[in-house]
């Protein structure tokens, strides 16, 4: 049996072509949820399939890819769906925020400020934020032609009333230019201040839901939140053990059984180049047992 | 034809015959031997074995290759030889933080004391048929020199719960129960059942249907905010106390996968806020299924922790009264049978109604007929 051959970045050119389409009309209507026709993908869904279908309908033999999960490049997702893109495409790959053209994520934006030019594409599970206040999607549709978005409202509300804050801590919803609400994604909501009026293009992939969506650079994006509750993000009480880095998001890391625990960051590129700049967290083992 | 009012068992023996051959299949390919089942279809024994309630890899084996493959047929045969086997005991309950380890990921934590091990893992592979990686390709070597040792012993690998649980983050194991746990396969099952019989039931459910329940609690039809806490599949010692000895002795070790779900906080005026459990446990590895079990587990605590019962996942007696597939199975496919006597008394009866439809049709036509022809003249 012959070895079946694959196009450039996998998926045929009509299928890209379609996913571009969906792609450009997301950008027009910033926030809202264009309706793809998904394909089946070499790997299961709910682990990337939208946001491979996006990267593979953009990416050029020129582009340098970054692929991370949870904000690190080495994670086992983010190393399989990078090795696919180096195999299928052929393209030259990177660990480097400032390196690369095309950025797939899961779950982190990266600390390093995005620049013109570049993409950051999302790898979305949940497309829809209102999907767990209302089931249905003919319903959840409905809502945002609309614009019928007090039930989230009440929904933070309530949080505020049961737990004195609001209890979404992740995909906390944005209002994107002013009127579609939008789901970030799982990502922290520590993250969400770096959609708005960022210079990058924000694309997100929803693989099994069958919807792409896009923030277009230097857009408006809001969260929700009300005058005497207004939108916070999550603050660590130290700093990056290896790096000493404060004001980013970290890892908790158990280090044993009786209750010990490491704090790192999350992005794990933004820590290398730290501590390869010489910064040194209280937790940093010496230079030399780093080198092994 | 199959309309034979007499000859009934003669073609009962021929469809028999039938099977077999088709079973065999084409005679010049060589029949297919229980350890190539085993060995390499261990996955399909895993289920089997799980969903059966029967520990036994050559049985299932033996069940899948009578089956031809069909696994819920397979399940059905080793569960119709299990229901024959007498009991003499009750082992005790398994200590799984004891595993010999072959995998243990948790997505909670980054790392942990005994770390991530990976083990072997469709994860993380790309679907392109026909690439199987280098075993495939080296029949002759000794998997043993080159390749990654394949349990990763010695090491300690805590349960992440019991992590979590040393800072009171995570409700705590239940307290032993008083009372021996209760069995499905001996007793009645009857509403509402305590957690115990729920998990048998789950343990025993169908993949797909548990998967689909799963599933759909993600997508808001009961949402409870899994996380997947710990995923463990490896080997553990099964023990027994026999009353004449006093202490416990080992019976052997079976392959186990286990799942803590770690799902969103409860807490009340009395007790502080902390995340809340579901849990999954099923023979061989099948982290499909006991995820899906813990999920659903969880979703099915929806009374327990005071939340409103509004989908499916959460309505023990939707889940439990439909989730085994040899019942399922039983009745969707009895539809086969013949029901001549009551199709009978339908076509009776709907002979009657159109008859008398159609003499009231024709009443009115004829009513109307005659009133046009008055409005006419």
């Amino acid at each position: 049996m012959s070895q079946p051959s694959y196009n450039f970045a996998y998926l045929d050119e009509q299928t890209k072509r379609m996913i571009r389409r969906a792609i450009l009309k997301a950008i027009a209507v910033p926030g809202y949820q264009v309706p793809f026709a998904s394909r089946e993908m070499p790997m299961p869904y709910g682990w990337g399939t939208g946001g491979v279908q996006v990267t593979a309908s953009i990416i050029g033999p020129k582009d340098v890819l970054k692929v991370i999960d949870q904000g690190s490049d080495d994670t086992t997702n983010a190393v399989s769906i990078r090795a696919f893109f180096a195999k299928v495409a052929r393209v030259a790959v990177t660990t480097h925020t400032h390196e690369a053209s095309i950025i797939q994520t899961r779950h982190r934006i990266p600390e390093a400020e995005l620049t013109a030019g570049q993409i950051i594409v999302f790898q979305v599970p949940i497309p829809e934020p209102l999907r767990f206040l209302e089931p249905r999607e003919t319903e959840t549709r409905l809502m945002h032609a609309l614009e019928d978005y007090g039930p989230m409202h009440v929904k933070l509300y309530e949080d505020i009333a049961r737990h004195g804050h609001i209890a979404t801590t992740y995909a906390y919803p944005v209002r994107v230019a002013g009127r579609y609400l939008m789901d970030p994604s799982p990502t922290p909501k520590f993250d969400n201040p770096k959609m708005q009026m960022s210079p990058a293009l924000q694309l997100f992939g929803a693989g099994r839901e069958k919807r792409i969506y896009a923030i277009p650079p230097y857009t408006d994006v809001v969260s929700l939140d009300f005058e005497d509750h207004p939108f916070e993000v999550q603050r660590f009480d130290r700093p990056c053990g290896l790096c000493g880095a404060e004001s980013v998001y970290l890892d908790e890391v158990i280090t044993d059984d009786r209750g010990g625990r490491l704090f790192v960051c999350s992005d794990t590129d933004h820590c290398e180049e730290r501590r390869a700049a010489g910064q040194r967290g209280a937790d940093a083992v010496p230079q030399a047992e780093e080198l092994r | 034809m199959y309309v034979a009012v007499k000859g009934g068992e003669k073609a009962i023996e021929a469809a028999h015959q039938l099977l077999a051959q088709a079973r065999r299949g084409d005679q010049s390919v060589a029949e297919i031997e229980l350890a190539q089942i085993s060995e390499q279809l261990a996955l399909a024994v895993a289920r089997v074995m799980s969903e059966a309630s029967l520990y036994d890899t050559e049985l299932a084996a033996l069940a899948i290759k009578q089956a031809r493959g069909d696994l819920i047929e397979a399940i059905f045969l080793a569960r119709a030889y299990r229901t024959t086997l007498p009991r003499f005991g009750e082992s005790l309950p398994l200590e799984t933080s004891r595993m010999t380890i072959e995998r243990r990921i948790s997505a909670c934590f980054k790392d942990m004391p005994g770390g991530q091990v990976l083990g072997p893992t469709f994860d993380y592979t790309h679907r392109l048929l026909g690439e199987m990686g280098q075993a495939q390709d080296a029949p002759g070597a000794a998997a043993s020199d080159a390749g990654p040792a394949s349990a990763v012993a010695e090491a300690s690998y805590p349960r992440v719960a019991d992590l979590l649980g040393a800072q009171a983050l995570i409700e705590t194991d239940p307290p032993e129960p008083s009372e021996p746990p209760g069995d499905i396969t001996r007793e009645p099952l009857e509403f509402p059942a305590g957690r115990d019989l729920r998990l048998q039931a789950l343990a025993r459910g169908d993949e797909g249907f548990l998967l689909g329940l799963a599933y759909s609690t993600q997508r808001g039809f009961g949402r409870t905010h899994p996380f997947a806490g710990e995923i463990r599949f490896g080997t553990v010692d099964v023990e027994f106390e026999a009353p004449e000895l006093g202490f416990a002795v080992p019976l052997g070790r079976i392959a186990v996968t286990e799942c803590d779900m770690v799902n969103q906080f409860r807490g009340t005026a009395n007790t502080p806020p902390q995340f809340t459990r579901g849990y999954g446990l099923v023979f061989g590895q099948s982290e499909r299924k006991a995820m899906s079990m813990s999920l659903v587990d969880r979703a099915l605590r929806a009374r327990e922790f005071g939340e409103e019962v509004t989908a499916p996942a959460q309505d023990e007696e939707f889940v439990l009264s439909h989730s085994d597939n040899v019942q399922a199975t039983g009745f969707v496919e009895h539809l086969k049978l013949p029901h001549y006597v009551d199709f009978q008394a339908e076509l009776v009866l709907v002979r009657q109604l159109r008859r008398e439809w159609e003499e009231r049709h024709a009443a009115a036509n004829e009513a109307a007929a005659s009133d046009e022809r008055k409005a006419a003249e």
